[in-house]
């Protein structure tokens, strides 16, 4: 597919002797919304970091516009970043800031924006994710859980990225918080045209964020396809993920 | 073929393969082994020390510069350091001179107080302790604020926002532990000369003339330039053993624990390593 904003082919990452992607392939439209799903432990948020650069997969090559990034030095990778926006797991706020300066801190360090300038724009990220602007001039300590999420989305899609990605964004919120953040996020992607690409175990957050699923299990893509054609995929390990069966193929390793 | 004698054929084979007694010579071979894996452990903790180190270094030359970061870290390292720095230079200066005077009243060479004191401060003492006290303050904030960074994935965040944790992060503290701590000695010098004083004019009754025209006569530039040199080194070894540790903190709460009490020994050891390393150097 030459409109694949996104691709990996055959990455591999090994910790030592512990194998945890042996060979993943996957593709993202340009404009769609990619959501892998798999259980905790599976190597999701390695898979993310490998394409981020901040792991170097062992094997395998990861394309951004067709262009391999795999293998870019620390100038073209610091470019090629300016591309990508990220909502980490425990959105990884700069404690030691306050949440404007969060979100503007891409702009303002990375882009090299005007102070002035980066704090309008983070204000008006920071109402677009349902805060008030005062909530800027707080510290993230002071936030609840749903809020630090809230602006963690906001910085992530402050500098108009093409690609964003997100780890895990409802984790650890109530349902209705949950709910609100997969709203958010289909509404920031969206309105910035962006190609987004997902991990979770959430399934309400499958259907309401997913154009198209994947499904990751010990290491590989065991399925993909549309979110449509996600319950009646045929395949026994999606059905059970689906539908949080303890028992089915897929059986808890404890390791 | 019987179960139960197939079992005993099957437990028999298992028991020629894999309990083999062992021989002396496999003894010697553990021993090998063991010896070779912490070695190679060893000289692969050199390595990855070794290139953090270099590119900690690069990165202070190379822009972007982040100036505001740097001047934290100045006010941090620097400035919040002088009470710890000062009382230890003061309290050590007056030891130096109560003591000294002990021995050398039996000698009848009372005399050579003032300079014992403005000695040992300069080129020991000061900058020694203030390492020592530095790294306790210091090392072990940078090695907890960085490794709770990487433990929240803040340090993956920085990257992601295109700025590099090298230059944000590292490059400010290890600029300036390398120039505050020199600073911080120098004044160090002033109060732990200033303590050996006050015990000699109050205590030991000297006449405040003489014990400054003493001090003088013995102090050359180098005892004061060496100490300010050791500062320096002394100050890169704390700032980059708190970066190094902290950077690699493994997860959780635990991690950050362990890498802020390794930070904290590695670079006392270190000081009191290269402290005699250029101790040698420059006095022989
Ligand atoms: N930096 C690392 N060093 C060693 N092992 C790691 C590292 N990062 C992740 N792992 C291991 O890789 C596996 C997959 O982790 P992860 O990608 O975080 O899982 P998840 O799918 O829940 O996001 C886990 O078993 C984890 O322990
Ligand atoms: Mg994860």
């Amino acid at each position: 597919m030459s409109d694949s904003k996104l691709q990996l082919i055959g990455v591999k990452k090994a910790f030592g002797s512990k194998k945890v992607l042996e060979g993943v392939d996957l593709e993202v439209p340009t404009g769609k919304s990619l959501v892998v799903i798999g259980g905790s432990g599976t190597g999701k948020s390695v898979m993310l970091k490998c394409v981020l650069g901040l792991l170097h997969p062992d094997d395998g090559t990861i394309k951004v516009d067709n262009q391999d990034i795999s293998r870019l030095d620390a100038k073209a990778r610091e470019r090629m970043m300016q591309k990508f926006g990220m909502l980490f797991q425990g959105a990884a706020l700069f404690d030691s800031m306050k949440v404007w300066e969060n979100v503007a801190f891409g702009l303002v360090q990375g882009r090299g924006m005007d102070r002035k300038k980066a704090r309008n724009i983070a204000i008006e990220k920071i109402t677009a994710v349902g805060l008030k602007a005062e909530t800027g001039d707080l510290y993230p300590a002071e936030l609840s859980g749903g809020m630090q999420k809230r602006v963690g989305l906001a910085r992530a899609v402050a500098a108009s990225p093409e690609i964003i990605f997100f780890d895990e964004p409802t984790t650890g919120l109530d349902p209705i918080m949950a709910d609100v953040i997969n709203k958010l996020i289909v509404e920031q992607v969206k309105g910035l045209g962006a190609t987004a690409l997902s991990i979770t175990h959430d399934m309400a957050s499958v259907r309401t964020i997913a154009d198209y699923v994947a499904m990751i299990h010990e290491g590989t893509i065991i399925w993909t396809g549309p979110v449509e054609d996600l319950d009646d995929s045929g395949n026994p390990y999606v059905e059970q993920f689906i539908h949080g069966r303890a028992d089915g193929p897929i059986t808890r390793r404890v390791a | 073929m019987s179960a139960q004698s197939e079992d005993a054929v099957v437990e028999e084979l298992a028991e020629s393969i894999s309990v083999r007694r062992k021989l002396p010579f496999d003894y010697i071979l553990d021993i090998f082994e063991a010896v070779g894996a912490t070695v190679l452990g060893f000289f692969g903790a050199v390595g990855r020390l070794s290139s953090f180190i270099g590119k900690s270094v690069a990165h202070c030359f190379l822009p972007p510069f982040f100036p505001a970061q740097l001047g934290r870290q100045i006010i941090d390292i620097g400035y919040y350091s002088l009470p710890v720095v000062g009382m230890t230079a003061l309290f050590t200066g007056m030891v130096l001179a109560l003591q000294s005077y002990t021995g050398f009243s039996r000698f009848n060479a009372e005399g050579a107080v003032a300079g014992v004191v403005v000695l040992s401060v300069t080129r020991e003492l000061a900058p020694v302790l203030a390492g020592l006290m530095v790294a306790g303050r210091v090392g072990a904030s940078i090695a907890a604020e960085i490794g709770t960074m990487r433990v929240t994935e803040q340090i993956d965040a920085l990257a992601t926002l295109s700025v590099n944790p090298f230059k944000y992060l590292i490059a400010p503290r290890v600029i300036a532990g390398t120039i505050m701590l020199p600073l911080l000695v120098f004044v160090g010098d002033i109060i732990g000369v200033f303590g050996g004083y006050i015990v000699g004019i109050y205590n030991l009754g000297f006449s405040p003339g003489s014990y400054l025209s003493q001090t003088w006569d013995t102090l050359e530039a180098m005892d004061v330039i060496s100490g300010l040199v050791k500062a320096g080194v002394f100050g890169f070894i704390v700032a980059t053993m708190g970066c190094y540790h902290g950077f690699n903190s493994q997860r959780g709460a635990q991690g950050v624990g362990a890498a802020t009490t390794n930070a904290v020994v590695s670079a006392s050891i270190l000081i009191l390593i290269f402290n005699y390393i250029l101790t040698q150097v420059f006095f022989s």
